[in-house]
């Protein structure tokens, strides 16, 4: 293993997040603040409790993975898309690194700062509502399989894209619909019978539902359930990346 | 006493070195693109340790391919290449870290700085950090004054020093230079000259594309001429001028002539320049030119002479002709 070459990518890439930090951890904490100020303050003060929990509180999970989704995805797919962009990544190629490397470097910058993000953002919420954590270590493993999984979703995002708009596409039209969708910011219990079905579709359902359950110890759908999801999703990544390893697709002709 | 160690020790080395395998040694090697464009047709080529070779031929000829395909930005689609004896394929890792590239674009991480760049390439490389060698690298290429500076904040022939940069960041063992002065002024293009002379010296092997014949020309110790996913021809620049090297000796004439004399046939001389001009074609390096023959019959024949001048042809000549033959070849 070249591992030299993993972390001169993982720095290289860190080293962008704190170039642009305003836009990269500014940013994203500011619309999260304003999500707890519209949803948490002005709305959620009308609203009693949802499963025995503080409104407020309850979103606290939802928008952290909300956050933790975009970024991860976001992150890997600009990280190994602009190198694709201006022509750098011939670097990458003539490098003595495996794919698996690269992918390393890239997907474990994207989900570090990812992670940072949301971490940042608990903390955050904590100065605006009563936070407790039942399981620290579920909530732990909860954030990481994500931000893992989605970095690596993120990268596939990078190296299949041919423009910018294509870049967006996913995290735009997808993603953040269903986060939205998937109880961000209501218990599912709360929709009506026919809508309750068509949302156990949504995957992101699931890493919502355990994500909560680590801070609450209540959810939509058993825990279980919940990180078998994750993890079947973390596996469908790693076989596309290493489909796409086999062929060099998108990089190499 | 020191003396006989001495000459102990260079005997021994003189034997591991004498059996010298090529540093690159390329087999057959092809690329089809997925659009069916053979871009490489079996190309064979072998490069010794510590020289200059030129990849010369025309736009669109495989000299870019050739040079993708050995570094591993391309996947060959026949054929072997083996780099310091470890092959591209099975031993990437001891290939690649022999070689540094620097690509014909200008591409380069805009908003960093130059220093981190160049720093980053070593890493990548799998070297240890030596911020002396990074030191050295950059004050070679009048880039140390620049190190803090945004690459997009350099002028073109600065971001294409970084480039050289990072390809000699890991201390690489051959350098491929793709079109090193592509769309560069000249004083650019001489700095580029020296420098690439200077890492020769070095002991760098060094290959570079071009179509500048006079590039070609200036630097190479060998030029190998490449067309249509072809190698046409691979010899030292020397030997190539001088097989195919042809003079020109052109004579005017004082009076205008409506056909070569029926004395001067045997010559083979053109006439041009509304008859006030002779050629005559010779082999420079031939021991009897006929030169002072043909300027006897000229006497002779009465012609009185107004100037005359020779002419060796250039290599750009030699390209053109071997590039003309290939193509009636394949036609």
């Amino acid at each position: 293993m070249n591992w030299r070459g993993v972390v001169a990518i993982y720095r290289f890439e860190m080293n962008r997040t704190f170039r642009t930090i305003a836009q990269s951890i500014v940013s994203p904490v500011i619309s999260t603040v304003l999500y707890f100020v519209v949803f948490g303050a002005a709305i959620g003060a009308r609203i009693d409790t949802v499963e025995g929990v503080d409104y407020g509180a309850f979103i606290v999970p939802g928008l952290v993975m909300l956050t933790l989704l975009q970024q991860s995805v976001t992150n890997a797919s600009f990280g190994i898309y602009f190198p694709k962009f201006i022509g750098t990544i011939y670097e990458l190629l003539s490098a003595p690194m495996s794919f698996i490397e690269v992918v390393i470097g890239y997907v474990g910058a994207a989900a570090s700062k990812a992670l940072m993000i949301a971490v940042i953002i608990l903390i955050t919420s904590a100065f605006f509502v009563d936070l407790q954590i039942a399981h620290p270590v579920w909530m732990v493993a909860f954030l990481l399989l994500t931000a893992v999984s989605f970095a690596l979703l993120g990268f596939i995002i990078g190296i299949w894209a041919k423009n910018f708009e294509q870049l967006q596409l996913i995290p735009l039209l997808v993603i953040t619909p269903l986060v939205f969708l998937g109880g961000a910011f209501y218990s599912v219990s709360m929709l009506p019978p026919g809508w309750r079905e068509v949302t156990y579709f949504n995957p992101v359902l699931y890493l919502i539902s355990g994500f909560r359950w680590s801070f609450f110890g209540v959810a939509d759908v058993p825990i279980g359930i919940s990180l078998t999801a994750i993890c079947v999703f973390l596996a469908a990544c790693l076989t596309a990346i290493w489909a796409i390893f086999k062929t060099g697709w998108r990089i190499k002709p | 006493m020191a003396r006989p160690i001495i000459r102990v020790r260079c005997e021994r080395l003189e034997q591991e070195v004498r059996p010298l395998a090529p540093i690159i040694s390329i087999r057959n090697l092809a690329k089809t693109y997925d659009g069916g464009f053979e871009a490489l047709k079996g190309v064979s080529l072998d490069i010794e340790e510590g020289e200059i070779l030129a990849l010369l031929g025309p736009n669109g000829a495989g000299k870019t391919t050739l040079i993708s395909a050995v570094c591993g930005l391309v996947t060959p689609s026949g054929g072997t290449v083996t780099v310091g004896g470890h092959d591209i394929q099975g031993e990437f890792r001891a290939a690649r870290e022999l070689i540094g590239l620097v690509p014909q674009e200008i591409t380069i991480e805009p908003f960093e700085k130059v220093i981190n760049t160049v720093t980053f390439s070593r890493g990548l490389f799998g070297k240890r950090r030596d911020d002396a060698h990074i030191e050295r690298v950059l004050r070679a290429l009048s880039l140390w004054d620049k190190r803090h500076s945004r690459n997009k904040e350099l002028s073109g022939g600065m971001k294409r020093r970084v480039l050289i940069a990072k390809a000699l960041s890991h201390e690489p063992r051959v350098l491929f230079l793709d079109e090193p002065t592509a769309g560069v002024d000249v004083t650019l293009r001489k700095d580029m000259w020296r420098l690439v002379r200077d890492l020769r010296d070095q002991g760098t092997t060094i290959i570079l594309t071009t179509h500048y014949i006079e590039e070609a020309e200036e630097m190479a110790d060998r030029i190998g001429v490449i067309d249509h996913g072809r190698l046409l021809l691979v010899e030292e620049k020397a030997q190539l001028l001088h097989q195919l090297g042809r003079k020109e000796l052109r004579l005017e004439l004082c009076e205008p002539l409506e056909r070569v004399p029926e004395s001067l046939a045997a010559y083979g001389l053109t006439l041009s320049g509304e008859g006030y001009h002779l050629t005559y074609a010779f082999d420079a390096h031939a021991d009897h030119t006929g030169m002072t023959r043909l300027l006897a019959d000229i006497a002779r024949a009465g012609l009185d002479l107004r100037d005359l001048s020779t002419r060796q042809s250039s290599l750009e000549d030699v390209f053109l002709k071997l590039v003309r033959d290939g193509r009636e070849e394949v036609a």
